[in-house]
């Protein structure tokens, strides 16, 4: 089985962003570019299954600029057999990024989809349930546990309440939740190895999928900031405190 | 402008979730109607039909939709949205996995986790885990929109009178099948209704440790328990406990911070709490500089003093 893994190109999850005095969006000139964390999560997982036995390539596809293919590369140097880079200099939305995986899914046949469940720039969590959904295949969202059983996988979700498990029959979609597995490290004799491994590119209109955004973004501000209260030196005063701001009875 | 907002609920109870979303549909102006898909359900689309604000309810009792499974309620959903201009769903775990296969049968941009409606086709919404909050306009006919919770006040569970109305039957896709839940049980109220919360951090120790300091203090309170990431990535918490941008999203009337330091991670799930204390031995802990009421100090002496005197 075929497993194919989207990842996207995102400012680096330690960066703290800032927002442009102009409104416009956040500062991202100088920044340091990754891998979505939840997509190494997918690389990771698909890697694992290629290990084990049960997936036999692992294909990974960005859409994006085309810096994207520096995160292929980092995809290949953790065990990827393979990338395609759909390069485009538009703002990429989910639905649009479906469409471009729906197709790709159609000539590459996968028999698993794995992919971040979300991605740290615009926290949309909707490209897999719109791919699932545009595919006609069934979806694993939020897995923290991924349990393939011949035709069907087995797939433990985070729902709110605790944990769900549901039964896919491929081929299908997860999105990885956190838990799902430690990502690994590239090994240096791996990065070089990834040098070499073949990344396709291609555009869009290959897949005959216009990437117009459907949303306009009018501003970008920085949230409503907390103001630091005060600090109590006892539990006594703590007590005081709460029964006078109406906290507790 | 109509509206079709979809009800969370379990079967048997209309979750509060759904009175959030019902708010945010009444803001973008026009009919509201709740779909209430599940299976055995009508005792979930009688209590929608008296939320306020809600003109009818639509329900689809199937056993097919009895685990709220994407692969059978989106295209249901979807077949409804015929009659809507608009597709409104919490912003739950179900909502969130519902939601954008609705949005992709109908060739939508979902707008996600709405925090205010500033036009019928205008919406604020937080990006970079809460760093920013975005202004989007969308240019689609029809919307799909998910709902942050805490964003919107809740519609009042009574003063509605809304007809019921049973909409086609659902059809199992085959794609899919529920296999079980472990859900947690407990007696306390739930994380994201509770009006006040306890939430430990990795500084208690232990599971063990996280149990005997944490729920006194939250069962005193009447609190629902919270953890940060890093004690349930410690295993001191369940994973559903998780506050934080990758959890849960809070904003109860009193957040109870215990030994949490406040990462970036952590301050997304819980500043919008009304009333927020921190209890923490390091006094530069960034949980002090979105605190109310901070304590410095040992929690293993502070936390059994405060229940005590509480």
């Amino acid at each position: 089985m075929k497993v194919l893994v989207p990842v996207k190109r995102v400012v680096d999850y330690n960066v703290k962003v800032r927002v442009k005095s102009d409104q416009t969006g956040v500062e991202l000139a100088n920044i340091k570019m990754s891998m979505n964390p939840f997509d190494e999560i997918a690389v990771e997982e698909a890697i694992r299954l290629k290990e084990k036995g049960i997936a036999t390539e692992v294909v990974v596809v960005s859409i994006g600029v085309q810096q994207c293919t520096e995160t292929l590369r980092t995809a290949l140097a953790m065990g990827a057999d393979r990338g395609i880079l759909v390069q485009t200099d538009v703002t990429t939305e989910s639905l649009a990024v479906a469409k471009v995986l729906a197709r790709i899914a159609a000539d590459e046949a996968p028999g698993l989809i794995i992919l971040g469940k979300q991605a740290i720039d615009d926290d949309a969590n909707q490209t897999g349930q719109m791919l699932a959904g545009l595919l006609g295949w069934a979806q694993g969202t939020f897995a923290s546990k991924l349990d393939p059983q011949g035709e069907t996988v087995n797939v433990t979700r985070e729902i709110d309440g605790g944990l769900e498990t549901v039964a896919l029959k491929l081929p299908a979609v997860v999105t990885t939740d956190l838990r799902l597995n430690e990502p690994r490290y590239a090994s240096l004799p791996n990065i070089m190895k990834a040098k070499s491994k073949p990344i396709a590119t291609k555009t869009p209109a290959d897949y005959g999928v216009d990437m117009t955004p459907r949303l306009t973004t009018l501003k970008v501000t920085e949230p409503a900031k907390r103001q630091a209260g005060i600090k109590v030196k006892s539990v006594d005063e703590l007590v005081t405190k709460l029964k006078e701001m109406g906290a507790v009875a | 402008m109509s509206i079709l907002v979809l009800a969370e609920h379990d079967n048997a109870e209309l979750k509060d979730a759904t009175l959030a979303a019902v708010t945010a549909a009444t803001q973008l102006g026009g009919e509201v109607h709740v779909l209430v898909a599940g299976h055995g359900c009508a005792a979930v689309a009688d209590a929608a039909a008296k939320v306020a604000g809600v003109a009818k309810v639509l329900l689809a009792d199937d056993a097919a939709l009895a685990a709220a499974l994407p692969e059978n309620v989106a295209p249901l959903a979807a077949g409804l949205m015929a009659g809507y201009d608009a597709f409104v769903a919490p912003a739950t775990s179900r909502g969130k996995n519902i939601a954008p296969r609705v949005a992709a049968a109908l060739d939508v941009a979902q707008i996600s986790e709405i925090l205010s409606v500033e036009a019928p086709d205008t919406f604020t919404r937080p990006i970079y885990a809460g760093n920013a909050i975005a202004t989007v306009k969308t240019s689609d006919a029809k919307k799909v929109i998910t709902v942050r919770g805490t964003a919107f006040a809740k519609a009042a569970t009574s003063g509605g009178s809304a007809s019921i109305e049973t909409v086609g039957s659902a059809t199992d896709a085959g794609t899919a099948r529920f296999v079980g839940a472990e859900l947690t049980k407990s007696a306390r109220p739930e994380l994201t209704a509770a009006k006040i919360i306890v939430s430990g951090g990795r500084a208690l120790g232990s599971s063990d440790k996280f149990h005997e300091y944490i729920d006194p203090l939250a069962d005193k309170l009447g609190a629902a328990v919270g953890a940060s990431r890093a004690a349930v990535d410690a295993g001191y918490a369940p994973n559903d406990y998780q506050v934080g941008q990758t959890g849960k999203i809070v904003a109860p009337e009193l957040y109870v911070a215990v030994g949490i330091s406040g990462a970036i991670q952590h301050l997304a799930g819980m500043k919008d709490s009304k009333i927020i204390v921190a209890i923490n031995k390091d006094e530069e802990a960034p949980i002090f500089q979105v605190a109310d009421v901070g304590l410095v100090g040992d929690l293993f002496t502070l936390v059994p003093e405060l229940t005590g005197k509480l």
